[in-house]
């Protein structure tokens, strides 16, 4: 390789490396910051946020009960669980043992009144014979 | 390397005459192939168990946001020939790609978001995945708008060039976001370590969409090409006498 080109290929590399260090130191302080949701474990119970937040997290099996329009089920990620009430119609694919994301603030007895509920879905697709 | 073979592949004129004298072996394949593919997807392939047949939008949102990714992989690889060898060509096919990424990438937001209204019950989530796509639909659109701003072809060229290679960060914070941090978008059904968790009964139709894609956006991309070409060496003899 010529001595030119040898020189622009070293500054190409060097923009590409230090755009890398860059995004990296970025990204690291940042963090769970970019997280689009809390998981049950990461709160603190005796001092629950009093701010709109978005919780995530496997709906705990059994544990759907319907009370007039309202729908209360836990939220579980298999270390701590959380009492959900949402006054609303989710997703088809809500249901029992499956992933859901929800956005609304605790009330002021622990339980957390979601406003808006979303159907996570997994990476498995199947048709419906066999997943019987 | 002898630079004859160099100069032989970098110039604007035999790679035009290549694409001429091949176009079609490319052009029939992917026609035939789509059609193929999507019929295959939408009419045979079963149903999901859990999302009955929405889910058939992978064979048009999955193709899509592999090719997003790879077409900027291709740009940067081409961005660095432009910047070492100074190639005219690899300055004209970098922009060219352009467009076809912005266009696959536009498919791949659109197509995820008429699949997460019935399947999460949103279009849209500023989670990672998310966030991240929509700036590689960004910069996309910016390096259009970058290199179309100068009267100066050498410098757009450049200045394209080098953004290109600095914006290479954004691809593999798409590729790991969805295991990085907690998203609403789900993990990679298909890897390279694993076993797919798809059946595959949905995957090889999938197999073929993504093989066709290829075909249809190469099409694409020289049909681009071509236009970009002649624009720029508008004055150049072998232009004038084209066809």
């Amino acid at each position: 390789m010529l001595p030119h080109r040898k020189k622009r290929l070293q500054n190409i590399l060097l923009l590409l490396g230090s755009s890398f260090i860059g995004i990296f130191l970025i990204l690291s302080a940042l963090n769970s910051q970019l997280d689009l949701f809390y998981s049950p474990s990461e709160l603190n119970k005796n001092n629950l946020p009093k701010e709109r937040i978005k919780l995530g997290g496997m709906v705990k099996k059994g544990s759907i009960k319907y009370e007039d329009t309202k729908i209360l089920f836990v939220l579980t990620d298999f270390e701590e669980d959380l009492d959900i009430e949402f006054d609303g119609i989710p997703p088809d694919l809500f249901k029992e043992d499956s992933g859901a994301v929800m956005l609304g603030s605790f009330d002021g007895n622990g339980v957390f009144v979601a406003e808006e509920v979303f159907a996570k879905h997994d990476e498995n697709y199947m048709p419906p014979e066999l997943s019987k | 390397m002898s630079n004859k073979i160099i100069n032989k592949f970098a110039s604007a004129k035999t790679y035009i005459e290549t694409c001429d004298k091949y176009f079609l072996f490319v052009f029939i394949p992917s026609i035939v192939l789509i059609i193929a593919g999507w019929s295959w997807g939408i009419f045979v392939a079963p149903p999901d168990a859990v999302q009955g047949d929405s889910y058939r939008i992978i064979y048009l949102h999955v193709p899509s946001s592999i090719y997003a990714q790879l077409i900027y992989w291709i740009m940067a690889a081409w961005s660095a020939i432009y910047l070492i060898w100074k190639v005219k060509l690899a300055a004209y096919l970098t922009k060219s790609a352009a467009f076809v990424g912005l266009l696959v990438t536009f498919l791949a937001l659109f197509s995820g978001s008429i699949w997460g209204i019935p399947t999460w019950g949103t279009w849209w989530q500023w989670d990672a995945r998310i966030t991240s796509t929509l700036i590689l639909f960004l910069m996309y659109l910016g390096l259009i708008a970058l290199h179309d701003s100068f009267n100066n072809q050498n410098k757009a060229d450049n200045l394209m060039s080098i953004l290109t290679i600095v914006g290479c960060v954004n691809l593999p914070i798409i590729k790991k976001s969805v295991d990085w941090w907690s998203t609403l978008h789900q993990p990679a059904s298909i890897t390279l370590t694993d076993n797919p968790a798809i059946d595959s009964a949905m995957l090889y139709p999938l197999i073929l969409c993504i093989v066709s894609f290829g075909f249809v956006l190469i099409s694409m991309g020289v049909l681009v090409s071509k236009i970009i070409i002649f624009n720029r060496e508008k004055n150049r003899n072998w232009v004038k006498n084209y066809g």
